[in-house]
């Protein structure tokens, strides 16, 4: 590795600053990373990764703070400067044209006038040849599975000389062996001079394919440029979430959780377009009254776990049972009248529907008992919707006005109050509190614990660990589409369940 | 049926798939490029009018073609500049183009009604390949403006599959947010493929005032700028199977006035709708032909692009 009083920095990003309205993406975060070396950017969903890569890449200006490339000022005012600085970022949804072939994809924008398809296609096989990238440039891409893609996506960069890559959670989209070989290829692009930063949340792939690594939380870079040999995972998932505020809201339980089941779930399996198993035989239970935590890492299949719960997801198989009750192979609709009400991670667009009314969305779900035959029963209509405002404390304009006009906490406690209005058995809320602000969160968590209070199981899958150790009485943590473990909120560690969440202890408890 | 009648079907086959294949082949530029213009009708009328207008005023037929082309590209940037500079819904923008522009050249073409033609597409001698039997009657006696089709499609082929500006366009196409991301620009492409829709429109309008049926009146498009549109599905963007189609429709084009000398008892009316029937059975063969492939069709078509919605 080179020496750093030699040699300058490859990038540079000091003191970093970015501001959206409402949220401070960057607080002074800082990232150094030596020329030929392959460096890790760890953090929590929303620790200010992606927004700093993007920073970097030239898509976002920084209010503040240096970005240097060897040692030299930059400014990037578009995406284009930092690619012509030989920045090139593999974003997590990759920017391909499906009907393409692949060399047309690594070509476009950067090909000579006139193009011989042979010989692009002779080149790009070079290139990739080179970089040790499996491809066929003449196959069209939506013939390739995401792990090729990917491929495609980082031989566009290469194509265009890109000294510093920015990998985005590169390997959320592959399978292990396709990770491995990831690893490959980002330590020949590092022997070849180029630096690679690896945005990632797994410790296993940071110590096996980085050199090192920078750690953020909220924002702001907490520990830099650790040499990878002295991770280890307990330290990671401290530095990653914090200590700060252990345990301090934790919930006091009133009543006891009753014996009865709400909700049964075994053997659930569910696969991708690409016959990847991303839900792996999960089984879990919910008690009447008892609130389950499901932690873990964005995209570890908690969303298609409840989209199958909830009758969903079609490539789902599994036993499903409500209250004892086999609704395993019933449609959505009988699902919800056997007890079973779900408030999707998608409140807009799943959940809601943006540009009809407050009255319209709020009889969504009742609509049967709000029709007179054909017909919408438009009184009874508005005053299932003024009740719905009225208990859940929904602040609307008007009631006839589109609800993509409301504010996200309010778009939430109508969503929650009307899938709840059904008196459920059993409530899957997925990411419930997601992107709202303080008060809306405290209501959404106060209308659970009400709820729980009242006997409903509630199934929490949520990427807010605080959240889940306030709220629940059994905390599960999913990685990779299997629960990888389970622990007591109230004798647990954060640390624990975010080694957990890490994937550090899959093997022991798997 | 004799010989004669039946090279005249030929000729007229010919001369039908002109005028739809001009029109077409721009339609499946613009659309390549993410535009759907429903303005071909309006262009081709306009395009028709300022031929023969200038063609009585000069006599040259050159000039008339010329003129057509620039007019109908000038008249499509009013689709141009709603639907990609302003991103207005293309469909309103487009149809409202066709009402325009058949309206316009009504009024403006008033006084060429009773006018002669003093401008004209004659067939184009060969000379010997002209002698060959069959053949130097029907294809080898084409008008310069049927060369020009032919020629047009495989440059307009050529430019898309093999220059860095073709894929730019079918990226611009595809995925205006890649393109722009690979450094395209995405209104000035968009721009320039409306406006060579609207030139090939102008030159199909020609075709039909200079050769086909030399003369102006209104309505004398007929409906041919949106069998057009439909041949671009039919061929399912690509410019050979535009031409293809392009003469299969001028063909039930062509026999539509003689089906009474062929002794066929069907009604014309039945003939006219089957070039729209044939393009529906291709759209649903394209839809059933497998699950996962993408469509055929331009996959930001009838999608206007504003760089901050990315």
């Amino acid at each position: 590795m080179a020496d750093s009083a030699a040699t300058p920095y490859a990038v540079e990003l000091d003191g970093i600053w970015k501001r959206f309205p409402g949220v401070i993406a960057n607080a002074g975060a800082c990232l150094r990373v030596r020329p030929g070396s392959v460096h890790a950017v760890l953090g929590e969903n929303g620790a200010g990764k992606t927004t700093l890569m993007n920073v970097l890449a030239g898509v976002y200006l920084p209010d503040e703070g240096d970005v240097r490339l060897d040692g030299e000022d930059r400014h990037f005012s578009r995406p284009a400067d930092a690619i012509a600085a030989g920045v090139g970022m593999v974003h997590q949804e990759f920017r391909l044209i499906p009907t393409f072939t692949v060399a047309e994809n690594v070509a476009l924008g950067a090909s000579p006038r006139l193009i011989s398809r042979s010989a692009i296609e002779k080149d790009v096989a070079e290139l990739a040849e080179r970089f040790g990238l499996a491809t066929v440039p003449g196959r069209e891409v939506w013939q390739l599975s995401m792990g090729e893609r990917q491929r495609v996506e980082i031989l566009k960069a290469l194509w265009r000389d890109a000294k510093v890559l920015i990998l985005d959670e590169p390997t959320a989209v592959l399978t292990p062996a396709e990770a491995e070989e990831l690893g490959r290829i980002t330590s020949t692009m590092a022997a070849d001079g180029r630096s690679i930063i690896f945005i990632s949340h797994k410790l296993d792939e940071v110590t096996a394919f980085c050199d090192e690594a920078t750690v953020l939380r909220g924002g702001a870079t907490v520990a830099e440029s650790l040499p990878v040999e002295t991770l280890n995972g307990a330290m990671l998932a401290e530095l990653m979430v914090g200590e700060a505020t252990e345990v301090s809201q934790r919930r006091t339980r009133t009543a006891p959780v009753a014996e009865a089941n709400a909700l049964d779930v075994s053997e659930m399996w569910v696969t991708d377009v690409h016959g990847r198993n991303v839900v792996d035989g999960v089984g879990l239970t919910v008690r009447q009254g008892e609130i389950v935590g499901i932690a873990g890492v964005a995209g570890n299949g908690q969303r298609p776990l409840a989209d199958a719960i909830a009758g969903l997801n079609s490539n789902g198989v599994g036993l499903v049972e409500v209250a004892g009750k086999d609704v395993s192979a019933l449609p959505p609709r009988a699902r919800n009248a056997a007890g079973l009400a779900y408030v999707p991670e998608d409140r807009i667009g799943v959940g809601l529907a943006p540009r009809m009314n407050v009255v319209e969305n709020a009889m969504m779900r009742a609509y049967r008992d709000l029709s007179n035959g054909p017909f919408i029963d438009r009184d009874a209509a508005e005053a299932h919707a003024e009740t719905l405002v009225e208990d859940y404390n929904v602040k609307v304009g008007q009631m006839h006005a589109p609800m993509a006009a409301l504010s996200g906490g309010n778009l939430q406690r109508l969503l929650v109050g009307r899938e709840i209005a059904g008196e459920p058995t059993v409530l899957v809320a997925a990411q419930p509190t997601r992107g709202l602000d303080v008060q809306g969160v405290a209501a959404i968590q106060r209308i659970l614990l009400e709820q729980s209070a009242s006997g409903v199981g509630i199934l929490l899958i949520s990427e807010d660990l605080e959240e889940l150790f306030a709220l629940s009485d059994r905390l599960l943590v999913m990685h990779e589409g299997r629960i990888v473990g389970e622990f007591d909120p109230d004798v647990a560690t954060r640390s624990e369940v975010g080694a957990a969440m890490a994937g550090a202890n899959a093997e022991a408890d798997a | 049926m004799n010989q004669e009648t039946l090279i005249g079907l030929f000729i007229s086959v010919i001369e039908f798939g002109t005028l739809l294949y001009l029109a077409a082949l721009g339609e499946t530029i613009a659309e390549k490029s993410g535009v759907l213009n429903l303005g071909v009708e309006g262009m081709m009328a306009m395009g028709g009018m300022t031929a023969f207008w200038v063609g009585v005023e000069t006599g040259n037929p050159w000039m008339a073609l010329l003129a057509a082309m620039i007019v109908a590209a000038l008249f499509s940037m009013i689709h141009g500049v709603a639907a990609v500079v302003m991103g207005a819904d293309q469909v309103v923008s487009g149809l409202a183009l066709t009402i325009l522009g058949l309206g316009l050249a009504a009024f403006l073409g008033e006084d060429l009604v009773s006018k002669r033609p003093e401008a004209r597409f004659e067939s184009v001698n060969l000379g010997p390949l002209s002698d060959i039997p069959w053949l130097g009657e029907t294809l080898f006696s084409m008008s310069a403006l049927s060369w020009l089709a032919v020629v047009l499609g495989v440059v307009a082929w050529l430019v898309l599959t093999r220059t860095r500006a073709g894929l730019a366009l079918r990226a611009v196409g595809e995925s205006a947010a890649t393109a722009d991301a690979a450094g395209t620009s995405v209104v000035k492409i968009r721009l320039i493929a409306v406006a060579i829709g609207g030139a090939l429109a102008g030159a199909s309008g020609a075709h039909l005032t200079l050769a086909l049926a030399p003369g102006w009146s209104e309505g004398t498009t007929a409906g041919r700028g949106w069998i057009a549109v439909a041949l671009v599905i039919f061929g399912a963007w690509q410019p050979g199977r535009v031409l293809v189609g392009s003469l299969l429709f001028g063909g039930l084009i062509a026999l539509e006035p003689r089906l009474q000398t062929f002794g066929v008892e069907v009604s014309p009316i039945l003939l006219s709708m089957l070039p729209y029937l044939l393009t529906i059975g291709v759209l649903i063969l394209l839809s059933v032909r497998s699950r996962n492939r993408p469509s055929v069709a331009p996959a930001a078509i009838g999608i206007a692009y504003r760089r901050e919605e990315r």
